[in-house]
């Protein structure tokens, strides 16, 4: 009798053991694999409660509507008892413009606003070259921050019409002819100019004719006295138009033509609109002179390399802080007796040669990344230096340093905080002390910190976040 | 196509300073050195126009001044008397002291944030994570100005010490003690810990304007010796090992030779601890760490060991997993597989940017301007630079000091940095 | 490189406040604004509110210049300076003039090339200190622990203050007023020490000011008063002599609200010539010959402006004292204005 005991079905699985699943599992994995951890586990736990023990109560007393910090801290033992603590942000209701416009207008604010927006447009096609779907999400965004954010400050019809117009078009073009986009790259360090500081529309014009003359000369001097004379004298001519004709050629256009915005001092500029200001004019305007001094730095003539180095050696090797004095103090001792200009300016000139230093560093690493045969390549097709640059080394190299340039902008953005020290009013510091002034304020300190704290980390984070996306982006391309 | 002549070679041309390419180089770098002559004359002279306009001259006499105010931090004696060369290096010391304490700690702690970021319990990499980020992206000045709030504001007062005659009859404790056994004192002005002294000090040798400590010279003397005895000893065991195969037990010969001397030293010197006391308004006797001090240190280790604990990460990741398999497979522990396989390769990647994050640090104690601590911008570009109106002196002195400083370390560092580099290449 | 000159072409042609030139009052006329040098925030002294205005004692007095050279007392930009950077700035012109607590002393007069050219407020250094810290005198700070302002006279004569009575002292040094109120009310340091007014302040808006006392020493004289460039007289008399009209203003009785009454119908002839109707005496500075009359209408008088920002009644609550009237017993005191 042949009979088989065997199962038709199986059994159901048993539950694996309680330490063997779910939460339990995981915390046995991840939290308790062994003493050591075990012990810094609770150690992390503690410290968490030991903060959060002290701070909740602040945080959950905050108050939002108060007229002063007194009243706050009378609105805070009201509601919660004596001795008890309270964060008291009314303070960043009534002053919250302070640290994002300074003294900027109110009625003006749309300036700001849209220049950082159109920022963003210049940008597009240097971050997401030929991406035209990236392209059209980034411009879209901006589109939609703009026409909010513009609503909120009640902006001028006209003014808004022609920005949104402005911002369509350009998406449109994003999407037919995205390397045409390069164009409005070029043009948006003057039309930023104009829009934050406002005044006739001639003058940053006129000033971006100098670079259409010195075009112009090198492109019909080259073939007729070579391209190193050519690029000489392009320079010259443009200088001569900047430092002589400039003026009196936008001052006859504004007569003939008059159009303008309303003029607004630097002295109004604080907050973040200055940090992003002086952040944003250094690292651009940085990036031509760093180029420079990478490429003379790995030059083979001497005394290019020697005052190549000497200047990045020498800005390195100072800190920030004593080239911000220099701007405020000794600057002036330089310039012909007489000349004087704004400290802001004296300021973006001396960051803008501090950051300078620092890409020259970081382009160089990018340059020594180029395998050898990049170079010889470039020789072998007989290309001479600056084409050889232009063609094949410069737009390789750039394009690795790319996340290394986001970091250096990472760092004089934070950096920008320390202008507070000559006089200017930088949000950290700067707007805290003018608030701190106000007797009904004064005393307070946590919360303008935390508020100044809280918008850095998001700018800063967001940054550092796409620079290691582009890394990993690059990474996957070259290797 | 032509045949490619060879160029004529008496025949030059001074066209050929602009198209020859032998000449180019030759033309350009006279050029730029001619432009950058001009510069700089342009700016010398208009310093020497501005300073002749408001009546001043480029000297550094006022160097040999009576400074006139006082400096609350002074590792070298230093009066309101003294002069502002004295006032100079007395910042420079501060500036110095607070760059060494926290390259070192933020070192340490980087380390241990670095390698904690990739453990594989969760709470903690993630933890670590989070204070990486949140240091690495809010500005250094916030970290400064928070700890130095925080330090003042939640320490008690040295007046919270106090036991008063009812507390003493009622067996009350007073609202804050001394730590360490009663031998630190942390109050909201500063941290008071003992000072070492000595009953039969060496006393010191003055040189004119620095002060030769006998005492600690000998301390140095002897440790540098116990060490110097020490490696001689390390060496002879490894010798001894290497031809017999059998090493001989140094440990307690290390601690005998490491510490024997410096105790005995101690010893016949009459050590002892000047504990602080609290008398009147403070606490006196021993030393006052200012907050100032230890805000900025904490602040800057902080902040620098965010970016510390990047860099470990990066090099230890850069090392790839073949290495540490390699050695568990030869029988090595974990500990010695760090130690022998992991370090000395992802120390490579990782000297290279520490030395400039120790550059950043040394030069971001500068910004001891927030709270004050007088460090060389504190003395020298801060209240001497005020008091005289002598900016340019003061600044350009005060940079090229920076530069000096700057230059130094990354040269001690490169030096360290191609010790550990490969070297066969 | 190019970028640069680009940009220092666009700065020379849109932001440059214009050369220097022969003197300061041409070129505040010319600009159409005067550049005051200003603290970065002083309460009662010169702060801008939330929207911006700068208010202050020493802001009324930048106003009044700009009333008098310009005739719009808000034609004024005020460019806050630290302690470091204040007399660079007047000195490289890139302010007109200075009102910023500064202390007229000997060294700043000759070695800085500054020009004191009045005292708008007479002040001294004192300290303040906790009630119940049991100190009755500055004498008895031995030991003390002070926090103090740097970049300003006051380290000089603390240093000196307890040279001469002997005795030691920890130095707190701290950055600027709202810093040095927190640690002094956190218990970081024993004593306070700034200019009077300051205390004065401070304690006016401290949570609970009953228990702060200020002591009676005074160790220095501080005039603080309002300084141009050495060696442009024209400019330095404007300034001086708008000062010396608010002073004379409030000896006559000349206010804000009542100017243009008194100037139809007075018959004293001081008045007469401080407010134009007779004289010609703007003229003679280069101003127009109401331009006193306009400093007065814009601000008001000495007193109305230490009243308003300062004095009894306001949070800061500073008596006159020293800064009342020869004629009451202070100091203040203008030439006659003949």
């Amino acid at each position: 009798m042949d009979q088989h005991f065997s199962r038709s079905e199986m059994l159901p699985p048993l539950a694996p053991p309680i330490t063997e699943r779910g939460a339990v599992k995981w915390m046995r994995e991840n939290l308790f694999s062994s003493p050591l951890n075990a012990i810094l586990t609770l150690l992390g736990l503690a410290a968490i409660y030991a903060l959060v023990a002290a701070s909740l109560p602040w945080w959950l007393n905050s108050v939002w509507n108060a007229e002063s910090l007194g009243q706050c801290r009378a609105i805070v033992a009201e509601t919660a008892g004596e001795g008890a603590t309270g964060a008291c942000w009314a303070m960043i209701r009534e002053r919250w413009h302070q640290f994002l416009f300074g003294f900027y207008p109110p009625d003006q604010w749309w300036r700001p606003i849209l220049a950082l927006g159109l920022l963003f447009v210049a940008l597009a096609p240097v971050l997401f070259a030929g991406q035209k779907r990236n392209m059209a999400f980034l411009l879209g965004g901006i589109a939609v921050y703009l026409v909010v954010t513009l609503t909120l400050a009640e902006t001028p019809a006209a003014a808004f019409a022609l920005a949104v117009a402005l911002v369509l078009g350009l998406t449109a073009l994003s999407q037919v002819q995205p390397g045409r986009l390069l164009w409005f790259t070029a043009i948006y360090p003057a039309l930023c100019f104009w829009l934050l500081w406002g005044g006739t529309v001639w003058a940053p014009i006129v000033a971006m004719a100098g670079f259409v003359l010195l075009y112009l000369v090198f492109r019909f001097a080259a073939p007729v006295i070579g391209l190193t004379p050519a690029a000489g004298a392009g320079i010259v001519a443009a200088v001569l138009w900047w430092l002589y004709l400039q003026g009196p050629v936008s001052g006859l256009l504004q007569g003939a033509l008059p159009f303008g915005l309303r003029a607004i001092n630097s002295d109004l500029f604080g907050g973040f609109l200055l940090a992003i200001v002086i952040g944003v004019t250094g690292i651009a305007f940085s990036l031509p002179i760093g180029i420079l001094l990478a490429l003379g730095r790995q030059s083979d003539m001497l005394i290019v390399k020697t005052l190549s180095v000497g200047f990045i050696e020498f800005v390195r090797g100072v800190p920030l802080i004593t080239l911000l004095f220099t701007a405020s103090l000794l600057l002036q001792y330089f310039l012909p007796p007489g000349t004087n200009f704004d400290i802001i300016l004296r300021v973006i000139i001396l960051v803008t040669f501090f950051a300078a230093a620092y890409l020259a560093e970081v382009i160089r690493g990018g340059l020594a990344a180029l395998p050898r045969g990049q170079y010889e390549a470039a020789d072998a097709l007989g290309l001479d230096y600056w084409r050889a640059q232009r063609l094949i080394i410069l737009p390789q190299a750039l394009k690795v340093s790319i996340p290394a340039i986001v970091s250096t902008f990472i760092g004089l953005f934070k950096d920008t905080t320390l202008v507070a020290f000559v006089g200017l009013m930088d949000p950290l510091k700067g707007v805290t002390q003018i608030v701190r002034a106000d007797i009904d304020w004064k005393g307070i300190y946590w919360e303008p910190y935390i508020f100044v704290g809280a918008i850095f980390f998001i700018i800063c984070f967001g940054m550092s976040r796409y620079s290691m996306y582009l890394e990993k982006k690059l990474k996957t391309d070259h290797r | 196509m032509a045949m490619a002549t060879d160029v004529p070679k008496d025949s030059f041309r001074l066209s050929m300073l602009v198209y020859d390419t032998r000449y180019r180089s030759y033309t350009i770098q006279i050029v730029v050195l001619l432009l950058f002559a001009m510069a700089v004359a342009w700016l010398l002279n208009n310093t020497a126009q501005n300073l002749a306009a408001r009546g001043k001259e480029f000297n550094f006499a006022f160097l040999w001044q009576r400074a006139g105010y006082d400096i609350g931090q002074q590792l070298i004696p230093y009066t309101n008397d003294s002069t502002h060369f004295r006032a100079l290096l007395v910042g420079l010391i501060n500036t110095l002291v607070v760059a060494f304490w926290g390259c070192i700690f933020a070192t340490i702690l980087g380390v241990i944030v670095g390698v904690l970021r990739l453990s594989h319990n969760w709470l903690i990499s993630r933890m670590m994570t989070v204070y990486v980020e949140t240091f690495r992206n809010i500005p250094l000045l916030l970290w400064i100005l928070l700890s130095y709030v925080i330090l003042s504001e939640t320490t008690p007062q040295p007046r919270d010490f106090r036991v008063t005659d009812e507390m003493a009859a009622a067996g009350e404790a007073p609202a804050a003690s001394m730590i360490f056994f009663d031998t630190v004192a942390v109050t909201n002005r500063g941290t008071n810990v003992p000072a070492p002294l000595f009953e039969r000090g060496l006393g010191s040798v003055d040189l004119g304007f620095v002060t030769l400590n006998l005492t600690l010279l000998a301390a140095l003397a002897v440790v540098a010796g116990s060490f110097w005895v020490n490696h001689r000893l390390v060496a002879a065991a490894r010798a001894q090992q290497e031809a017999t195969g059998v090493r001989p037990a140094t440990w307690w010969k290390s601690i005998l030779i490491l510490f024997g001397p410096f105790i005995a030293l101690m010893a016949a010197l009459g050590f002892h601890l000047e504990v602080p006391e609290l008398k009147g308004f403070n606490f006196t006797g021993g030393i006052l760490v200012a907050h100032s001090f230890t805000a900025l240190l904490i602040a800057l280790t902080l902040y620098t060991a965010a970016f510390i604990a990047e860099i470990v990460r990066a090099g230890i990741q850069a090392i790839s997993r073949g290495q540490s398999e390699a050695a568990f497979a030869l029988g090595l522990r974990p500990n010695r597989t760090t130690r022998l396989i992991i370090l000395p390769q992802a120390l490579r990647v990782i000297i290279p940017p520490l030395i400039s994050q120790y550059l950043n640090l040394t030069k971001n104690t500068s910004l001891g301007i927030a709270v004050s601590y007088l460090d060389l911008r504190g003395t020298l570009g801060g209240i001497s630079l005020n008091q005289t109106g002598r900016e340019l002196e003061c600044m350009l002195l005060m940079m090229l000091i920076y530069l000096t400083i700057s230059l130094i370390i990354s040269a001690a560092m490169n030096l360290y940095n191609r010790s550990v580099q490969l070297k066969a290449r | 490189m190019k970028k640069t000159v680009f940009f220092g072409a666009l700065a020379a042609s849109t932001l440059v406040a214009g050369l220097a030139g022969a003197g300061t009052l041409d070129d505040v006329k010319a600009r159409g604004e005067l550049i005051c040098g200003s603290n970065t925030g002083l309460t009662g002294f010169g702060a801008p509110d939330a929207s911006g205005n700068w208010t202050g004692f020493d802001v009324d007095l930048c106003r009044a210049i700009a009333a008098a050279v310009l005739g719009d007392p808000t034609k004024v930009k005020f460019l806050p300076t630290t302690g470091e950077t204040r007399f660079t700035a007047l000195q490289s012109g890139e302010v007109d003039v200075l009102v910023r607590n500064s202390t007229w002393s000997f060294s700043r007069d000759s070695e800085l090339a500054l020009d004191f050219v009045a005292v708008n407020y007479y002040d001294g250094q004192g300290f303040m200190v906790k009630k119940d810290l049991g100190v009755s005198s500055a004498k008895e700070l031995d030991g003390a622990t002070v926090c103090i302002q740097t970049g300003t006279t006051t380290e000089l004569n603390l240093a000196d203050f307890f040279k001469q009575n002997n005795i030691s002292y920890q130095p707190v040094t701290v950055a600027d007023d709202s810093e040095a109120q927190r640690q002094y009310l956190a218990g970081a340091c024993d004593a306070y020490t700034t200019d009077a007014s300051g205390l004065a302040a401070s304690r006016a808006t401290m949570p609970d000011a009953d228990t702060h006392i200020i002591l009676p020493e005074i160790i220095s004289k501080e005039p603080l008063g309002p300084a141009v460039r050495h060696g442009d007289n024209q400019w330095g008399d404007v300034v001086r002599w708008t000062f010396f009209a608010l002073l004379v203003a409030e000896e006559k009785g000349v206010t804000s609200a009542n100017v243009e009454e008194v100037a139809t119908s007075t018959t004293d002839e001081e008045v007469k010539r401080l407010l134009g109707v007779s004289g010609e005496m703007g003229a003679k500075m280069g101003l127009d010959n109401d331009a006193f009359k306009r400093a007065i209408a814009a601000v008001g008088n000495y007193g109305e402006v230490y009243a308003r920002n300062i004095g009894e009644g306001t949070t800061i609550n500073l008596a006159r004292g020293l800064n009342a009237l020869w004629t009451q017993g202070g100091l203040q005191y203008a030439p006659p204005f003949r």
